[in-house]
C-alpha cells in the first residue's frame, strides 16, 4: 500500500515555534537567534551591547551551550537576565528548548531578547524558535570562504556581522569577497564590520537594535 | 548531530501515518530533501537505521530525492540553478531573485502493509 503524505519533516518544531513568536508578540519583546561558528564572539558581542544599552533598554539573554554555563555567567555578571540552556550535546537550540528557558524570564518587561545558539556555523539555520530575525557571526579568522559553503546560514540571516576586523592586517582574508558572495546568496542582507575588541564599528549594530526595539514595541 | 533530531520528527510522521492507515509494517519512506537545508542525507539515513529499531519501520528503507536549488529572476522571468552558492540572475545580473525550490525537507510517501 502506497501512503501520500507531504508533511514537513520539521513541523512540530514550527508549531512551538509560533506559539513562540505569539507570546513574545503578547509581551512586545523583539528577539534575536544570534548564531556563528565557535569562537567568533558571541558572547564578546552580547557583553559589548549590554554594556552600552542596558540602560535605555531592558535586555535578557538565553545562552544555549552544549555542556558548560561559562558564557551565561560571563553575562550575569554584568546584571542581565540571563537563564542557561544546556543542550545535552545538540548541536542547535530549538523551539521547545527555548520555551522551557523563556518561562524562567519576565518577558512582559522585556524589550530585547537575544538568545545565543550553540557555536555551530551549520545546523542551527534549519530551526525556527519563533525569533524576529536570524544575525550571525562570521569572523575574519574563519576565511572568506564560508558563505560559498555554508550558504543556508546567510540566506535565512537578516544581519551579519563581519567580526574581528583588527585581526585583518594577520589574517589572509578579504572582507569585500565575504560581503560579495554573502549578498549573492541573500542580497537583504545587512553587513557590519566590527570588532568586539576594539568596538570599531558597534555603533551602527548599536542603530540597528534600537531602531527595531523602538519598531517593535 | 542534528539529524538525530530531524529523524525523531521523522519517525514520528511516518509511525502516525502508519497507524493512521493501518499499516503494520512500513517498508519504504520517500523523502524530498532539498539542497539548501542542513541536512546530510547519509547521516540522516544513519539515524533512521538507528531509531527505527524495534518499530514498525524497523528495516524500512529510505528513498532521498535530492532537490536542486532553483530560482526565478523577478526582472527578467529567467529560471535557473545555482552555481557557487549564487543567488543572482545569470541572464541579466539582477539580485532580485526568488527561491522555488531547494528549502524541501518534508515526507512525500510510506509505503507499507
Ligand atoms: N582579536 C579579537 N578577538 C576577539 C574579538 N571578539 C572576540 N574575540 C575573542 O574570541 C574568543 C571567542 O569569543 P567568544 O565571544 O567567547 O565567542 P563565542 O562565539 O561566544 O564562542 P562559543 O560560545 O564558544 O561558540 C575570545 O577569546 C574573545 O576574546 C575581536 O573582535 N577581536
Ligand atoms: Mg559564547
Ligand atoms: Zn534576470
Amino acid at each position: 500500500m502506497k501512503i501520500p503524505v507531504v508533511r514537513d519533516i520539521l513541523e512540530a518544531n514550527e508549531r512551538i515555534a509560533a506559539e513562540n513568536r505569539r507570546i513574545f508578540n503578547e509581551n512586545r519583546v523583539f528577539v534575536l537567534n544570534l548564531m556563528s561558528a565557535p569562537g567568533a564572539g558571541k558572547t564578546s558581542l552580547l557583553e559589548r551591547t549590554v554594556d552600552t544599552l542596558n540602560g535605555e533598554m531592558q535586555i535578557g539573554i538565553i545562552e544555549g551551550d552544549i555542556q558548560s554555563s561559562i558564557d551565561a555567567a560571563r553575562l550575569s555578571k554584568k546584571g542581565v537576565a540571563t537563564v542557561q540552556i544546556n543542550t545535552d550535546g545538540a548541536c542547535h537550540l530549538d523551539g521547545n528548548m527555548i520555551r522551557g528557558a523563556f518561562s524562567h524570564l519576565d518577558l512582559k518587561s522585556l524589550d530585547l531578547l537575544i538568545v545565543e545558539n550553540v557555536g555551530n556555523l551549520v545546523c542551527p539555520a534549519e530551526f525556527v524558535m519563533g525569533e524576529d530575525h536570524k544575525v550571525m557571526i562570521l569572523s575574519v579568522s574563519e576565511g572568506d570562504d564560508k558563505p560559498l559553503k555554508y550558504p543556508l546560514m546567510f540566506r535565512e540571516s537578516s544581519v551579519l556581522l563581519i567580526n574581528k576586523i583588527d585581526l585583518l592586517p594577520y589574517v589572509d582574508c578579504s572582507i569585500n569577497k565575504i560581503k560579495e558572495s554573502s549578498l549573492k546568496i541573500n542580497p537583504d542582507l545587512t553587513i557590519f564590520e566590527i570588532s568586539c575588541k576594539t568596538q570599531e564599528g558597534l555603533i551602527g549594530w548599536y542603530q540597528w537594535l534600537r531602531d527595531m526595539v523602538r519598531t517593535s514595541s | 548531530m542534528h539529524e538525530l533530531s530531524i529523524t525523531q520528527g521523522l519517525l514520528q510522521i511516518v509511525l502516525e501515518e502508519a497507524r493512521k492507515h493501518s499499516i503494520s509494517k512500513v517498508r519504504l519512506v520517500k523523502l524530498r530533501i532539498g539542497e539548501l537545508t542542513a541536512v546530510e542525507p547519509s547521516s540522516l539515513t544513519f539515524c533512521f537505521e538507528l531509531l527505527t529499531k524495534d518499530t514498525p519501520a524497523d528495516g524500512a528503507g529510505l528513498e532521498i530525492d535530492v532537490v536542486p536549488i532553483k530560482l526565478k529572476c523577478l526582472n527578467c522571468w529567467e529560471f535557473f540553478e545555482t552555481r557557487d552558492a549564487s543567488f543572482v540572475c545569470p541572464a541579466c545580473s539582477s539580485f532580485n531573485t526568488e527561491l522555488i525550490t531547494g528549502r524541501e525537507l518534508y515526507v512525500e510517501q510510506i509505503e507499507g502493509d
